[in-house]
Parts: structure tokens; sequence; C-alpha cells
């Protein structure tokens, strides 16, 4: 069971001067949904979360140690992240894209076994692609793609799901299979924490929400706390109508 | 990326760049059956046979085989590191430097290994400056390095077309087969060889690493690749590898592009099957455009690079028509 928290965090934005420090931790068991306008910073705080960017002040800490101390090795094992967009510059198969998922479980020695190609023909099951496996990544649809995308996370299996929109390019149904199996991994005490556009979606599957104003503000909680009309409208500057059904509140522009 | 027989393609490969060195030490003026090369090597044969094949032919054969290979791994570690299946040392400018190098060497009129070491220290000098150019106060991005390398190797190609303008054209044959590629000044295969087998054997356990970088800097970063210090081997590794090639045979052009090309469209993109592979697929082409070399013009030789880039060339421009 594996923990990250920030402390008093500030991402580095470029051209924003200011900004609320977060003060976060995705739990085990959690499932975390960040919603802003178009260009307010979600992408920058996944791969600041991830480590892969530098925040402006703050700390991050993954179970209790500042990430920057950890090997990256050893980071990846415990926290991945699923990229809004991918480099397909040399082809490879649906499999073989699942399976570089095992890259931070095995030792520069070592091939990948018969165990590992299990692991990802498993993933690919589990995302509905494995009719796909031999197929070259860059001739699937955008939509088989984003799910190839989500079984080489699955196939890393680490204790921190990161995801950046992660039911883009998705039917309906795939939409729903994959929020499914985000709330299944929550329930094997994993944290997830993604970018979403989709209201309706965060409040049918997330229970905590960040919501990131353009301005730097921010504030965050409960879902239940967080999805009322009156800050969605400001956040978005777009009227909203809201009604419950089964218990979930839906929003729909007004 | 699971790899069903990795040795199987690696044999064929082995044992066709065998028969290419066998067919080149055969080849010649005074052409040798394959029975007594083979008698040769094992130890036997006239005296006559001995000296023209262990003593003339084999060094130059080695040597072909050396620049090939070590040009093909070059240009494959070179594609990953700009993920972009164009790539080629030469497209960054490393084979401008050291044909610079080499250049004002012989306009200084040394000889041997004078030109050898200036050729080298001129590729390190490319290297050095495209990537500090590359790496400046900001964000090191592969196309800003492609950029970079372009522009300097414009910047080389003026001043080899100057150095050739101030020469008195006594020297200048020497010059145009050097630019060209010629392997019959290669002293020595063998630091070429060594330095070949050494990268091979350092890249096996980089190269699931360099699978993942292929798919992106922060792709690899996320799936826990320390991708600065990678791609600044690779690119060290890659320059070393140009640098001895460029070396022993001058600039020999488009081994580096199309070998590692052609062989990602048969056997796929497993780095630790490509690199390799590109070892011997390189050294059998250049061993056999080498024979080719020597023999199509007889007694007269033509530099390997002509016959290299004579099919380099249209398949460059077919792989890009198709890329489209």
């Amino acid at each position: 069971m594996t923990r990250l928290a920030t402390e008093a965090l500030i991402i580095d934005i470029p051209g924003r001067s200011s900004g609320v420090p977060l003060n976060l931790a995705i739990e085990p068991g959690q499932v975390w949904g960040v919603l802003g306008p178009n260009g307010v910073g979600k992408t920058t705080l996944l791969h600041t979360l991830a480590g892969l960017r530098e925040p402006r002040s703050g700390k991050l800490l993954l179970d209790g140690t500042p990430l920057d101390g950890i090997r990256r090795k050893t980071v990846s094992q415990r926290m991945g992240l699923v990229f809004q967009d991918r480099q397909d510059g040399f082809p490879a198969t649906a499999l073989e894209t699942a399976l570089i998922g095992r890259h931070p479980w095995l030792s520069p020695w070592q091939m990948e076994s018969g165990d590992d190609l299990a692991i990802a023909e498993r993933a690919l099951i589990e995302l509905d692609v494995i009719h796909l496996k031999d197929r070259l990544v860059n001739t699937l649809s955008g939509g088989e793609r984003q799910r190839v995308a989500i079984a080489t996370l699955m196939t890393q299996s680490p204790e921190i799901w990161l995801l950046d929109e992660p039911t883009n390019h998705l039917d309906l149904q795939h939409q729903t299979a994959v929020m499914k199996l985000l709330r299944q991994q929550a329930a094997c005490d994993r944290g997830v924490f993604m970018c979403l556009h989709d209201l309706n979606l965060a409040a049918r599957w997330c229970d905590q929400i960040l919501l990131l104003y353009p301005d730097g503000q921010a504030c965050w909680g409960p879902a239940r706390d967080m999805l009322v009309t009156s800050a969605l409208e400001s956040l978005f500057g777009q009227r909203l109508l809201s009604a419950e059904l089964d218990g979930f509140p839906v929003f729909v522009p007004g | 990326m699971p790899i069903s027989s990795p040795s199987k393609p690696l044999l064929i490969l082995l044992l066709a760049g065998f028969l290419a060195a066998l067919l080149s030490v055969s080849i010649g003026s005074t052409s040798i059956g394959f029975g007594d090369t083979l008698r040769v090597i094992t130890g036997s044969g006239t005296e006559l046979q001995q000296t023209l094949i262990l003593e003339l032919r084999l060094p130059r054969t080695l040597s072909a085989f050396a620049t090939g290979g070590l040009l093909a791994v070059a240009g494959a570690l070179m594609q990953v590191l700009l993920r972009n299946p164009l790539a080629d040392p030469y497209v960054l400018g490393l084979s401008g430097g050291a044909a610079v190098g080499a250049l004002l060497a012989m306009l200084a009129g040394a000889a041997g290994f004078l030109i050898s070491g200036s050729a080298f220290a001129g590729a390190m000098l490319a290297t050095l400056l495209v990537f500090g150019l590359a790496h400046g106060s900001g964000s090191w991005t592969p196309s800003r390095l492609l950029l970079t390398g372009v522009v300097v190797a414009a910047g080389w190609g003026a001043m080899i077309t100057l150095i050739l303008s101030m020469t008195p054209a006594s020297r200048l044959p020497g010059m145009l087969y050097w630019l060209m590629g010629d392997l019959s000044h290669a002293a020595t295969p063998w630091p070429g060889l060594i330095i070949l087998v050494l990268v091979c054997l350092m890249v096996f356990p980089l190269g699931r690493a360099l699978n993942v970088l292929a798919r992106g800097s922060l792709q690899a970063a996320a799936l826990g690749v320390s991708v600065r210090p990678l791609e600044w081997s690779i690119y060290l590794m890659a320059s070393l590898l140009t640098a001895a090639a460029v070396t022993m045979a001058g600039s020999v052009g488009f081994v580096g592009l199309v070998v590692p090309h052609m062989l990602r469209l048969v056997l796929g993109n497993d780095q630790r099957l490509i690199l390799p592979a590109c070892a011997l697929a390189g050294g059998t082409l250049l061993v056999l455009a080498d024979t080719l070399a020597r023999v199509v013009i007889a007694p007269e030789q033509l530099p390997v690079g002509v016959i290299t880039a004579l099919i380099g060339v249209p398949t460059f421009l077919y792989l890009l028509y198709r890329s489209r």
C-alpha cells in the first residue's frame, strides 16, 4: 500500500505568478478526479506528481520519503502514468507495447519471461484489446490505442495510477469499462488519480475531486462536497443544469 | 519485446558475413578457388596464396566488415536517440567534422596515422559542437538536435569545399578518394573490430531501456529509465563508433541509414536483436560493396562510398517516399 502526498506543492505553470499550495494525499483505495478548463495545468500537475517535472516549490512524498530521493526505477514500480499523447516513431505491436510495462521489474540482463508475457496478455484481455495483440499500434484507432496505453499501465501494475484523460477517444461502453476497472484497482488498495473533462464520469466514479482554477486557485475534497453546481459553473464559466439520478448528480450545460 | 528465437536471424547473418568474407578474399586480380581459400585459412596452401590472402586481402576485408558494422550500429543508435527512423550519424555532421580534420591534415602534408588521428579528433569535435549547441540553455529535444546537426553539417560541407579549392591539384585525388570513402588505405582492422564487439556487448543490457526510449523520453522516464544519462551514452557511443569507422575508411555514406532500416522491416524493433544484427549485416554489406569496388573496373578501384551511395540514395528516397 502506497501513499503519495504533496506538501505545499505549487506546480510550475509558465506565466502564472501565484497559486494555492496543494496539500493533498492520494490514499490507497481512493479514486481522484481532477477537473478544470483547458490549459489550467492538469497535465503539468500529473507530470509533477510522477516526478517527471520539477515543481516550482513544495515537496512530494512517496510513503513519507521525498520523491527526488528515490531511484527512478523504484518510483516506477510504485507509480505509473498514462500519457495524453503517445509517440509511435517506431512501429510496435499492441502486445510489445503492453510488455514495456514490465521494464521497471526486470534487471538489464533479464529477458521478458513467460510470466511477464502472461501479465501483459491478461491486461490486454482486461482492456478488451487482446484480439489486436499482433497488430501494429500505429494502425489502431484512437480508442484502441488508448486502451492499449491503459493496458501498459496495468502491466506495469504500480500502486498509484496516474491517468491523463483516460476516457479520451473511448466509446460509451469502453468509458464505463475503464472507469469500472479503475474502481476495481482502488478496491485492491491502489490509489487512482486522473484528469477528466466529463463531469458526469467524475460524479459517477470518483470519490475525491480536485478543482483547478485558471488563476491558480484550487480546492479539493470528497466528491459530494466538491461537485456543487455553483462551484462548477464558476470553474468552467458555463451555466449548468443539474439533477440527481440514482443518487449521483448529473450535469448538463444550461 | 519477446524474441521467439533471437539466435536464428543472428546465425543466418553470421553465416552470410562469413560467406561474404570468403568471397571477398577469393576474388581479385588473381582469383583463388573457395577450396584453396579455405585451405589457406586453415593454415596450408601455397606461399603465394598465403601472402595474397592473409597479408593483402584479409586485412582489407576485415576493415570493410568493421567499418560497415560500426556505421550500421551507430545509425541504429542515432535513430533511437532522435526517435527518427531517418537519422544517421552523417546527418548530424559527424563525418563532416572528420572530413575537415582529415583534409586539413592532408593539406598540411601529413600522412598515415596523422590523417586518421586528425579525422578522429574532427569527429569528436563535431560531436561536442552539436551536442553543446543543441543542449544550449533550454531543453534538449530530438528535433532541435537534428536541426543543429543538419546546420552544422552544412557548415562542415562549406569548409570542405573551401579546403578543396585551396589545395594544389596534385593533392586533390587523395582527398577526393578519402571523401568518397576508400578502404585501400585502412591500416589495421583490429581497433575497429574491437570497438564494434565491445559496443555490441555494452548495448545488450541497455537494449530494453532503448526499446522503452523509442516510445518517447517521458514515457521512458515514467517506466524508470534515467533518460538523460542514457541519451548521453548513446550519443557518445554512436559518435565513437562513427569516428572509428571514418578514421578507417573515410566517409562511407548510407550504411548507417539503410542497414538498420532494412533489418527493422524484417526483424521488428527490438534493439536487443537489431543492434547485433546491424553489426553483422552492415559488415556483410560493406564487404560485398568493397569487393564490387575492387572488381568492377579492375585493375582500377572505385571508392567503396560510391557503391554504397549508389545503393543507398535510391533506398533512402524510396523509404522517404513511403513514409509519407
